[in-house]
């Protein structure tokens, strides 16, 4: 740092703060003294919200606030990315640990029916730490494969804290661990709907964005209809599919016995299916486009046949904007296909309309925590993905 | 050779290309000059089928070009664009090798040839072959650009404008390269260009063109002495005239016995260039080498009868 710079600091001591650290610090302090947990009598009943020292023990409870106090400091003052992040990470995991503990604490041994969840103080904290870890990571500029291989690690952190039990006093957990078995047929429902409607809309998709690049008149056509269902609420798109699809169970031969019926899975996906083709026949045909003309020019002087031209020449340097459009299809999708559970199609979305039913708001976590996660983790690993294709591609 | 028989291209009642017959011989390289819009590229793109006539015949050692599928044309005839059109997700060994792996060489014979190639255009072969083409300078891109047009050992090149994207130094050198390699390889080059002065710096013949029509195809030095309108005379600018004349002659070809003093000038240099250095140094005559060795004078006098016009 040069001596000019450094005086000018000294100074004005509040360029020596983060702006983006403040933010942090004010819900921070906001998480502090809301309360951290809540305990409920039983799990419909509302709960009473008790503060960090009424969670723990107290020595505990004292070393827990001086943690966030000096994470939040850290948060504070411009310390290097590196800093923040180790700060931001320690944080959490000082949460996790201490949101465990103190549903054990709360917890009154022999009691089934009382419920520990995390309270507004914590989820504060929690979003503040996360603010502050994603804004590290961004200024860290990491490279694709790390940013997978991190995911990867606090994956497995978050797994393990499971296996170990030091949650299981969570009323989350305890949700799910007097529904197990629902809960993983479920998410493979989830996954299925997700991931098959995109593979569908893929398959679909990227043919049919080659026939719009290729045939300029359907270009418009073909777009502006897909705009137009982009644009049907998807809650009536699943209920106007089931009058057709129950008609066509009922009276095409064969078709109720691989699956199809006015409501399940089959309307699910066909609705998934349709709000998927849009972004990747649309990103398809800008990624087309947007090859740069003299590349394609020399690509059919050579004496490239159409077919060879599009695989080796304009398909890779599109793949890019393709996979992007297949990256917001997956996120979005991962949302959506929790409305599949209002027309019996199944998914994480069964506990939450099931918790709206109840008034019991650990089951609609147990439906929303996993939805957002898996959401999260496929934009990180397409992200990297696009990342890593455009970094070998450059120059387009 | 390549004979273009009135050849027309319209589109949608426009015509580009107005009723152009030339013949272009073998083993020399001609230029095609115009402005923007006179149809020079449309003209060029005719040859390998990359535009389709709307009437009239291209013959290529007389045959038909339409007798030919149109990719196998284009894979027997070299094309080469302004900012190399290079592939930018393949390496420059994979760019270089694009013909040849159309037409289905054998592994060994393509990497034997890439590295040929690489060599000819003095770019060091276990050096480049697998950069990307971000990685180059502009001038190894074009330089790429037209190796790679000449991987399959085409009788024919085309090129539109290769020099375009290129600064004046780097220019100079790629222009002086291809006149090698033209010379070295002999293949029939046919070439696009708004810039009279490369022109006639690189052409055998010139084909001056405006508004689709072709105005003149001649010899460099017959098109600046006799231009066949005031529009190719403006294109080669009336005051430029005897220095462009000048630019077509070898300072080898008048050579005088004698001894003069100050540095010597190359005997493969342009009457142009002797006489500019002449004028400045403010001598009379200068030692003419070639290859390092002294073979006579250059005079001020023979660059000036040189530079009037021929009677």
């Amino acid at each position: 740092m040069s001596l000019a710079a450094s005086a000018d600091i000294e100074k004005k001591p509040w360029h020596r703060l983060d702006k983006l650290g403040v933010l942090v610090a004010i819900i921070g302090l906001a998480g502090l003294a809301l309360p951290f947990a809540l305990f409920r009598a039983n799990r419909i009943v509302p709960g009473e919200g008790i503060g960090i020292v009424g969670s723990l023990d107290d020595g505990w409870s004292i070393l827990l606030i001086a943690a966030i106090g000096a994470a939040l400091a850290t948060a504070l003052v411009r310390f290097r990315p590196i800093v923040k992040l180790a700060a931001g990470f320690l944080a959490l995991a000082v949460l996790a640990f201490a949101i465990g503990a103190a549903a054990s604490h709360l917890t009154p041994a022999d009691n089934n029916y009382a419920r520990v969840a995390p309270g507004a103080g914590f989820w504060l904290l929690l979003l503040a730490f996360s603010l502050m870890v994603t804004d590290a990571l961004t200024r860290l500029r990491l490279r694709p494969v790390w940013r997978v291989a991190l995911l990867a690690i606090v994956l497995g952190a978050i797994g393990l804290i499971l296996w170990s039990g030091l949650w299981s006093n969570l009323s989350l957990l305890k949700e799910y661990a007097s529904r197990a078995p629902a809960f993983w047929q479920e998410a493979r429902t989830h996954l299925v709907l997700a991931f098959g409607s995109v593979t569908i809309a893929t398959l679909a998709g990227i043919p049919l964005g080659i026939l719009c690049y290729r045939v300029k008149p359907l270009r418009a056509a073909v777009l502006n209809t897909l705009n137009i269902v982009q644009t049907i609420p998807s809650i009536a798109l699943f209920g106007l599919l089931i009058a057709p699809l129950a008609w066509v169970a009922a009276n095409i031969p064969g078709a109720s016995n691989i699956g199809i019926s006015g409501i399940g899975i089959a309307p699910a996906l066909i609705a998934l299916f349709a709000y998927s083709l849009l972004p990747i026949v649309s990103n398809t045909v800008v990624g087309l486009l947007g090859v740069n003309g003299q590349v394609v020019d020399a690509a059919r002087g050579m004496g490239m046949t159409d077919r060879q031209r599009l695989l080796n020449i304009e398909l890779p340097l599109a793949l890019p904007v393709i996979l992007t459009g297949i990256r917001i299809v997956l996120v979005q999708n991962i949302g959506l296909a929790t409305i599949a559970a209002l027309i019996g199609g199944g998914g994480f979305g069964v506990f939450v309309f099931q918790g709206i039913g109840q008034t019991a708001m650990d089951l609609v976590l147990l439906g929303a925590v996993p939805t957002v996660g898996l959401a999260f983790a496929a934009a990180v690993i397409l992200d990297a993905i696009v990342e890593q294709i455009s970094i070998k591609g450059r120059g387009a | 050779m390549i004979e273009i028989e009135d050849i027309v291209k319209s589109y949608n009642g426009t015509t580009v290309v107005d009723h152009i017959s030339l013949t272009i011989p073998p083993r020399t390289m001609s230029v095609i000059v115009g402005t923007s819009g006179s149809g020079k590229t449309t003209l060029m793109r005719m040859i390998n089928r990359l535009v389709e006539p709307t009437a009239g015949t291209i013959r290529i050692d007389g045959e038909d070009i339409r007798d030919v599928p149109a990719h196998e044309l284009r894979r027997r005839i070299g094309y080469a664009i302004q900012g190399h059109g290079l592939f930018p997700h393949w390496t420059v060994a994979q760019n270089i090798a694009t013909v040849p792996k159309l037409l289905g060489w054998e592994k060994s014979k393509i990497e034997a040839r890439v590295d040929e190639l690489l060599g000819l255009f003095q770019l060091d072969p276990a050096q480049f072959r697998n950069r990307m083409p971000h990685e180059l300078s502009g001038g190894q891109q074009q330089r790429i650009g037209v190796a790679r047009a000449l991987a399959a050992g085409p009788n024919i090149l085309l090129m539109d404008e290769p020099f375009g994207a290129l600064d004046p130094l780097i220019r100079a050198k790629a222009q002086e390269d291809l006149l090698a390699i033209q010379r070295k390889l002999g293949t029939t080059i046919v070439l696009v260009t708004h810039d009279m002065e490369e022109a006639i710096h690189l052409g055998d013949r010139i084909a001056v063109m405006d508004k689709g029509k072709l105005l003149q195809y001649a010899e460099p030095a017959e098109i600046i002495v006799n231009p066949a309108t005031p529009f190719v005379a403006d294109l080669i600018g009336t005051s430029d005239r005897p220095f462009r004349l000048l630019s077509l002659t070898r300072v080898g070809d008048h050579v005088e016995t004698g001894t003069a003093t100050g540095s010597p000038i190359a005997a493969d240099a342009s009457l142009r260039d002797a006489y500019s250095d002449l004028l400045w140094s403010g001598r009379t005559a200068a030692p003419v080498t070639r290859d390092g060795q002294a073979i006579g004078i250059i005079t001020l006098a023979a660059c000036a009868r040189m530079a009037a016009r021929p009677q």
